[in-house]
């Protein structure tokens, strides 16, 4: 699709207005009348043998209107399904252990649900939470990875007779002939650790059971509403016609959002069909650092194996992942660490092997990056390492190693989470890091500014990294797009949205299409009774999938417009065009029918049409890509450090990005900032803190630090264009972009800036603390 | 502390009695006894700033404030910026700068930044950066929040006094 006026233009939100003057509707913010609320009593403790919960006293305090434990559940008390099924990889082990509505028999994450309470208040139902005894017995709590493994720890899940929760081993090539020939076989470990999406809104649910309609409507705070709807029919034994799952306005998702079905999103519907009385739930900020989803801990081994002139021969790794107390989302996280390692490299050989670790922590499942920034920090990492030991210059050894533009499709020979082959489409790496080390002035800081700072005192340093983000992967979504007799357009999507700019993005695409004023054009995402098939907002592919869709549904309006307009207009359909809100004839600008006569034309209340004729200017189309496609980017940033107190300052940050083809460069570009603010908070300020015993040290915004204002540069943003040949509009994603490669760039950044002490980053996050000890220890060893 | 308390409270000019328990946040007196869900809460111990709201004038978060203890003061949440269909200047120039993407944090961002443009119209942009600290985003990485205050600062010079909200 070209760019015209709207395609590829920055144009300002339609979605704004709401938003700013307080009247978006948010779940929290849906009141009904007669409505509950609900509270949730969790686990202090991590990990113990559940005896017993006395909920009576409870029961009895006034304003309280039930309290429901696992055993009041009845049939309706079952695990989880398994989201993402192990793809097809040879020799896999994966065993199967999905979360719970509430603990019954046994804890295995602080903050698990134990009893629902529902109250007139929320203030009612928190008081009743003090009235429950929980009878348990604390059993010790599995925490660290390695030990986890080792023999006679306690165990997650006794069924498996051990924490192994997945094993999976990739290969291609011939790792031990590459490392046999190689002129350096660099060996290192790297951790990277836990961190919180840490969404402004926290999770919520409002469920409602109407027993005139026979139907059940829930507000939920998900990235994914048509398949909460779906699973909700089963588990609640309607059809899938009685259950209306909305996601209004969504205050950031990031991916723990997409996760489901979380306990309360399976439980509030419940109460509130057999109360018969709406229920809310709203997630507080302590309960979202224990039940919502978390990423990340991963220890990686690995080993680059390189020639003399810095070309990779081969990567060996060997990772453990932290997959928490369950593992709902499969395989993805450290699939895609798998993956995304390779990176824009040419690798011949490449053994990897993971193992997956229950632990007594919450559940892991994808956040923004979803383990592909683990990849990405070891390979750059290693290979930083490698440069400087062969005397190579960084951004050197990258360009040697590149995958070449005209290398497409290329193929790693190893499988992606879309249970495809890892197969890029399309990619321009050397171009962007060209740009990306022009645009930092990577030549003239090292060789003259760097040196001469130095000398002044000033420990500055320079970080430039690559990566590839599989994004955009299917299966499939929809959209319906109708032309209304007032002329305006309606199109709806299944896709959720949480702040990527939708309403404004597929208005852009259907509107030129269709030739009508972007302000004509209404979104509706996230409403399963507006859009009914489809899977959710994730991995980086709203634009690609859903955008694709709204463009299919468009391109079937537009002949249905040529088509009747050919009929009313006595002419060819070839003599139309379809511009200005209107069809009319090219030759004979001032003969033409506007677009809502010709829906109401295509509406008739009277009289015969030729059989098989479809009323209205409505068209339904759905796209699913063969695989997913390969966005890729640079990132380059300066700081500077001191080395006194280990406080870091980001000067400038750079990225090249290249997301194929952009509908609207102001959303992407933002896209993209806010994916760095987010990569920075990861590398150097976010990390969820656990004890041996399983606790969580710094569940309040007060312990565990968001980046602000003051800690986010203005990230300089050029884009690289290389269209996918994947979707009809060439895009790929970028949701998740700005937050992969940020840990890498840092780690080489400060470790430049520092080179005199010869310190060596090998996890993230490294905040100021942990640098300071890092500090430290290096002046102890010299 | 159970118990009630009957307050008067002037809310965005009406005034505003009702009966409330002593523990009741303003916060949630505003969304849910007032229906003014435009006031988001985001952490309930005063650290994101989603909640902030004018009392008399000045930013205050008000999930650290009992509703009770707004009895006799004015309050001012992010329904009464805009004016009829119009947005505020700040409003509009959040929309040009595109400085919001879920939005959820924005109220607090615009009732945060209101009372400090007012002694401060033309902020430096490390000032700017200064006064957004308080405030936690997590979708668009602050660069268009700054760029949107600039944009602000730029347009108003000094700001006239309407409705009790600067603008």
């Amino acid at each position: 699709m070209k760019t015209s006026r709207y395609f590829g233009a920055s144009v300002p939100r339609l979605e704004d207005a709401r938003l700013l003057t307080g009247r978006a509707l948010f779940v929290d913010d849906v009141q009904l009348p007669a409505m509950l609320h609900a509270a949730f009593l969790r686990s202090d403790e991590a990990h113990a043998r559940l005896n017993g919960i006395d909920v009576a006293a409870a029961r009895k305090r006034p304003g309280v209107i039930a309290v429901f434990t696992a055993h009041d559940l009845g049939d309706y008390w079952k695990p989880g399904p398994l989201l993402v099924p192990p793809p097809p990889i040879e020799g896999l082990v994966f065993n199967t252990a999905t979360q719970v509505p509430l603990a019954r028999d046994k804890i295995r994450h602080a903050g698990e649900p134990l009893a629902l309470v529902i109250a007139e208040s929320r203030y009612l139902a928190e008081d009743a939470l003090e009235d429950i005894a929980v009878d348990l017995v604390p059993l010790p709590a599995v925490t660290d990875l390695e030990a986890a493994l080792a023999e006679g720890s306690a165990l997650v899940h006794e069924q498996f007779g051990s924490n192994l929760a997945a094993h999976v081993h990739q290969s291609t090539g011939d790792y031990a002939a590459a490392r046999a020939t190689a002129h350096l076989v660099l060996a290192r470990r790297f951790h990277y650790d836990r961190g919180a999406a840490a969404a402004l809104e926290n999770r919520g649910v409002v469920a409602q059971w109407d027993p005139r309609a026979e139907e059940l409507t829930v507000w939920d705070t998900t990235q994914a509403p048509i398949p909460i709807r779906n699973g909700l029919a089963a588990m609640l034994g309607l059809r899938e016609s009685q259950v209306r799952v909305i996601a209004p306005f969504i205050g950031g998702g990031f991916g723990p959002k997409i996760m489901m079905y979380y306990p309360e999103e399976v439980l509030l519907p419940w109460a509130a069909m057999r109360l018969g009385r709406p229920v809310k739930w709203i997630e507080d900020r302590r309960e979202n650092f224990y039940a919502t989803t978390q990423e990340r801990a991963q220890i990686h081994d690995a080993e680059l194996a390189v020639t003399k002139d810095g070309s990779i021969l081969g990567v060996r790794d060997r990772f453990l992942h932290d997959t928490g107390a369950y593992d709902p989302y499969g395989l993805t996280v450290p699939i895609n660490s798998q993956c995304t390692l390779l990176g824009p490299y040419v690798v011949p050989s490449y053994d990897s092997e993971f193992t997956a670790v229950f632990t007594n922590k919450p559940i892991v499942t994808p956040v923004r990056g979803a383990g592909r920034q683990h990849g990405v920090f070891v390979m750059e990492r290693l290979l930083d390492f490698a440069a400087r030991e062969l005397g190579i210059d960084r951004v050197e050894i990258r360009r040697r190693n590149y995958i070449q533009p005209e290398a497409f499709p290329y193929d790693h020979r190893i499988l992606f989470q879309d249970f495809r082959p890892l197969v890029y489409d399309s990619g321009n790496y050397p171009a962007a890091l060209a740009k990306a080390a022009e645009l930092i002035g990577y030549e003239s800081f090292v060789r003259e500014k760097q040196p001469r700072l130095r000398r002044e005192g000033k420990h500055t340093g320079l970080g430039i990294v690559s990566y590839i983000e599989g994004t955009g992967i299917g299966p499939y979504e929809g959209a319906r797009v109708t032309v209304e007799p007032s002329g305006s357009v309606r199109v709806a999507t299944g896709v959720g949205t949480q702040g990527q700019g939708h309403f404004t993005t597929f208005a852009q695409i259907v509107a030129e299409v269709l030739g009508v004023e972007l302000e004509q054009v209404q979104v509706s995402t996230g409403d399963t009774r507006e859009f009914g098939w489809g899977t959710g907002t994730f991995a980086s592919r709203g634009a690609v999938v859903a955008g694709s869709a709204c463009y299919a549904a468009a391109l079937k309006v537009r002949e249905k417009i040529l088509s009747l307009g050919a009929a009313l207009l006595g002419v060819s359909a070839g003599e139309l065009v379809v511009t200005e809100g209107s069809v009319r004839v090219r030759e004979v600008p001032d003969r033409g029918i506007s677009l809502g006569e010709l829906a109401r034309k295509a509406n008739p209340l009277r009289g015969a049409v030729t059989p098989g004729t479809e009323p209205g200017l409505e068209a339904t189309a759905y796209f699913g890509p063969d695989r997913g496609n390969a966005a890729s980017g640079v990132h380059a940033m300066l700081v500077e450090v001191d080395p006194e107190t280990a406080a870091v300052v980001i000067k400038r940050y750079v990225v090249v990005h290249d997301c194929g083809t952009v509908i609207n460069p102001m959303v992407v570009e933002a896209q993209v900032q806010g994916g760095v603010a987010h990569g920075i908070g990861n590398a150097f300020y976010e990390q969820l803190i656990f004890d041996a015993n399983g606790q969580l040290l710094n569940a309040s915004f007060m312990d565990y630090l968001l980046p602000t204002a003051l800690d986010v540069p203005t990230v300089e943003l050029a884009h690289i264009e290389t269209p996918s040949p994947l979707n009809p509009l060439g895009t790929k994603g970028v949701g998740e972009a700005g937050a992969i490669p940020t840990g890498a760039a840092f780690a080489q950044a400060v470790e430049d800036a520092l080179a005199d002490t010869g310190i060596e980053i090998s996890e993230i996050p490294l905040s100021p603390n942990r640098l300071f000890e890092l500090l430290a220890a290096a002046r102890g060893a010299a | 502390m159970i118990g009630q308390h009957t307050i008067g409270v002037t809310v965005n000019g009406v005034a505003q009695e009702r009966s409330v328990e002593p523990r009741l946040l303003l916060s949630d007196f505003l969304r849910h006894e007032l229906g003014l869900t435009g006031t988001h809460v985001g952490c309930e111990h005063g650290v994101c700033g989603a909640c902030t709201v004018l009392l008399d004038g000045e930013a205050v978060r008000s999930c650290l404030i009992f509703a009770v203890q707004a009895a006799g003061h004015e309050i001012t949440t992010v329904e009464a910026l805009s004016d009829g269909g119009e947005l505020h200047p700040l409003q509009q120039a959040f929309h040009e700068a595109h400085a919001l993407q879920c939005g959820f944090c924005t109220p607090g961002f615009l009732l945060s930044l209101l009372p400090y443009l007012r002694e401060h119209p033309h902020p430096s942009e490390a000032e700017i950066r200064v006064a957004l600290s308080g405030n936690l985003c997590r979708c668009t990485g602050y660069a268009n929040i700054v760029a949107a205050v600039q944009r602000y600062a730029a347009q108003q010079g000094v700001g006239s006094r309407e409705s009790g909200v600067e603008r």
